[in-house]
C-alpha cells in the first residue's frame, strides 16, 4: 500500500484533482483555502539559466511548508525565465505553481494564448497583475506593451473559463479551470479607494488576493476592517505579504527606491537598534505574521523573501501560522523507490546475476 | 513581488553604461515629452462637477443634432468634428484620442495618460505623495481621478470595471460615436412595442 497525501492524484502527481462541488479550479491551493486552512504561499525566485535543475533546487527549498509557489512574470520588469517556463517545470513535478501574468510586456493575443497552454499543462492558478514600469528594469529601452491592465486581464481569464470563449467571442473547445488571483497594495495612495478597487477586482473576477508587502499593521488592520464591512471577505481569500527584510539599510533603500512598498519609521528603528539586523528583519516578520492573521478575514500569507528563500521555512515554523498541517510534499512513491534501487543495484554494483541465484534469494 | 537589491539596480547600471554624449534631453520619459505642464488637467479634476454637468447638456445637444449629421453623412463631419474634439480635449485633459472617451467615469482624468494606460484604477505602485510610479514628478492620474470623482453627481461610475481599450477605435471622434449609439438605442427604445398596446 503506498501512502498518500492530501490533495494529490493517486494516477500521478502531475494530474490535476479530482473536481470538487463549488471549486472553479482542479488545484490544490483552491482546495486548502475553501477548506478553511490558513493557507502560505512563496515567491521562487526566477533563474536566469536554461537549466531545469535550477529551478527545481529553488522550489525544493519549500517543500512541505508552502502551499504553492508563485511563478513571477519578469518582476520589477528584469528579464528571468518565463513563469510559463517555470510552471511547466513544476506542474511535472507535482508542484502547485501560480502563474502570475503581468501586462507590461504581452497583448491579449499573447495572453489568452499562455492561460490555455498554461492550464493545459496544468496550472490550476493565475495571478492577474499590471507590472511595473519598464523603466525599472534592466531593459529600460523596452516597449511597454500594457494592452489589458489586470482589471480586463481577470475579466478575460474569467470569460474564458465561465463561458468557454475567448475575448473576441470566439469558442473554447475546452476551457481551462481557473482558480484566478489579483495583487492588491492598500498602503498606496489613493487609500481610501483602495477597499473599492478591490470589490471592482472581485466583480471582474478574482477569488484569492495576494497583498503588498505589509509593513504597517495598524494601516492593514484598518484597511481589512473596511473590506470586511463592504462584506468582501465572503468573496474572495486575502492573503497577506509579508517578508523578512535584510538590514535596517536594505529597508531604507526600499523605502526609497521600489514604489508601493511602504515602511514605517518604527520598522526602521527597530532594525537599527539590533545586533544582528538579519535575525532581527526575521523576527520582524514573525510578528507581523502573527499580528495579521489573528485579523478576521485573512486567509492566509504570502511569504515573499527575496534572496533570503531559505528563511522561508523557518518563518512559517516558528509563526506557527501552519498549526501542525503539513502542506503537500514532493515525495518518491514506494513504487518508484523499489524501481530505483533495484536500477541502481544492477547498474553499479558490480554483479551478474542469473535467474537461478534470483530466484534463490527472492525465497 | 518587487525587487529589493540593495543600493544598485540594474536600470542603473544600465543607465550608467549607456554612451555619454553631451546633449541630454531634460525629460524623465518619453511619454513626458509630449506633455505640457499638468496646470489645465488639473483644473479640469477640481472642476469635474462643472464639466460633468456641462457635459451632459453638450451630448444632449449634439443628440438633438442627429438628423443633421446624418443628413450630412457622418462620415463626412467626422473629419471636422475631430479636429474640433482633439483639440479642445487635449487642451483640456490632455486627451490622447482613444475614441472611447471615459472620462465621466474617471473623474475628468483621462487615463490614457497613465503611462501605463490603465482604464481601471491606480497600480500598487502609486508613490506616498500620491505622484505615479513612472514619472516621478506627474501626479498619478488615478489619484487624481479619485478626488475628481468624489465631486461628480455620478462618480461611482469609477467603480464600474471598463472593457480593455479597442485599439482599432484610436483616432476617431468619441463625440460623434455616443451620439450616434445614443439614437440608436432611442431608435430602438421607440420601435419596441409597449406592452399591453395592441399588435
Ligand atoms: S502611478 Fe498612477 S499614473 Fe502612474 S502608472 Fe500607476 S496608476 Fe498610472
Amino acid at each position: 500500500m503506498i501512502g498518500r497525501q492530501p490533495d494529490e492524484n493517486p494516477a500521478g502527481i502531475h494530474l490535476p484533482l479530482d473536481p470538487l462541488p463549488g471549486h472553479t479550479s482542479r488545484g490544490r491551493l483552491e482546495r486548502v483555502l475553501r477548506r478553511g486552512e490558513f493557507a502560505v504561499t512563496t515567491e521562487l525566485n526566477p533563474p536566469d539559466s536554461a537549466d531545469p535543475e535550477d529551478v527545481y533546487n529553488r522550489a525544493k527549498i519549500f517543500d512541505g511548508w508552502v502551499d504553492a509557489i508563485n511563478a513571477v512574470d519578469a518582476s520589477g520588469a528584469n528579464c528571468h525565465m518565463s513563469s510559463v517556463g517555470i510552471c511547466a517545470l513544476l506542474t511535472r513535478m507535482g508542484y502547485a505553481p501560480i502563474m502570475q501574468i503581468a501586462c507590461r510586456d504581452r497583448n491579449r493575443i499573447a495572453i489568452q494564448g499562455d492561460v490555455l497552454g498554461g492550464a493545459a499543462m496544468g496550472v490550476a492558478n493565475m495571478l492577474c497583475l499590471t507590472g511595473d514600469g519598464v523603466q525599472a528594469g534592466d531593459q529600460p529601452g523596452a516597449k511597454p506593451v500594457f494592452d489589458l491592465d489586470c482589471m480586463s486581464l481577470l475579466e478575460t481569464c474569467r470569460i474564458m473559463r465561465d463561458n468557454g470563449k475567448f475575448l473576441s467571442g470566439r469558442k473554447l473547445t475546452t476551457p481551462p479551470q481557473l482558480f484566478l488571483g489579483a495583487a492588491i497594495n492598500p498602503f498606496a495612495p489613493p487609500i481610501d479607494f483602495r477597499p473599492y478597487r478591490l470589490g471592482k477586482k472581485i466583480a471582474a473576477g478574482a477569488q484569492f488576493v495576494q497583498s503588498q508587502y505589509c509593513f504597517d499593521v495598524p494601516m492593514f488592520r484598518t484597511y481589512m476592517q473596511q473590506v470586511r464591512d463592504l462584506g468582501f471577505t465572503e468573496k474572495c481569500f486575502i492573503l497577506c505579504g509579508v517578508g523578512p527584510l535584510a538590514s535596517a539599510k536594505t529597508a531604507k533603500w526600499i523605502r526609497s527606491n521600489v514604489p508601493g512598498i511602504h515602511i514605517p519609521d518604527s520598522i526602521v528603528k527597530r532594525l537599527e537598534g539590533a545586533q544582528d539586523q538579519k535575525k532581527e528583519g526575521k523576527q520582524l516578520c514573525i510578528d507581523i505574521i502573527n499580528e495579521v492573521k489573528e485579523i478576521p478575514g485573512v486567509c492566509g500569507v504570502h511569504v515573499m523573501a527575496y534572496r533570503q528563500e531559505e528563511y522561508v521555512a523557518e518563518i512559517v515554523d516558528e509563526s506557527g501560522v501552519l498549526k501542525g498541517r503539513q502542506p503537500w510534499k514532493r515525495e518518491i512513491r514506494r513504487d518508484d523507490q523499489l524501481v530505483a534501487d533495484r536500477l541502481d543495484h544492477i547498474l553499479h554494483d558490480e554483479i551478474t546475476e542469473t535467474q537461478v541465484d534470483m530466484v534463490k534469494t527472492a525465497h | 513581488m518587487s525587487e529589493k537589491t540593495p543600493a544598485i539596480t540594474q536600470a542603473t547600471l544600465v543607465k550608467k553604461a549607456a554612451p555619454k554624449s553631451d546633449y541630454k534631453p531634460a525629460d524623465v520619459s518619453p511619454q513626458r515629452r509630449v506633455q505640457r505642464s499638468f496646470a489645465v488637467r488639473l483644473w479640469s479634476v477640481r472642476h469635474s462637477r462643472l464639466l460633468e454637468w456641462f457635459y451632459a447638456r453638450f451630448s444632449d445637444m449634439f443628440l438633438l443634432l442627429h438628423p443633421l449629421w446624418k443628413r450630412i453623412g457622418y462620415g463626412r463631419v467626422e473629419g471636422p468634428i475631430k479636429f474640433v474634439e482633439k483639440r479642445v480635449k487635449g487642451f483640456m485633459f490632455d486627451c490622447r484620442m482613444c475614441g472611447q472617451c471615459v472620462l465621466s467615469s474617471t473623474g475628468m482624468s483621462c487615463p490614457m495618460n497613465c503611462p501605463k494606460q490603465l482604464r481601471n484604477g491606480p497600480c500598487g505602485g502609486v508613490r506616498a505623495n500620491g505622484n505615479c510610479e513612472v514619472e516621478p514628478d506627474m501626479p498619478c492620474v488615478w489619484v487624481k481621478a479619485w478626488e475628481g470623482s468624489r465631486n461628480m453627481a455620478h462618480g461611482d461610475k469609477i467603480l464600474d470595471v471598463q472593457k480593455p481599450v479597442d485599439q482599432s477605435l484610436r483616432e476617431t471622434s468619441a463625440w460623434l460615436r455616443v451620439t450616434a449609439q445614443a439614437a440608436a438605442a432611442r431608435e430602438a427604445a421607440r420601435n419596441v412595442p409597449k406592452p399591453g398596446a395592441p399588435a
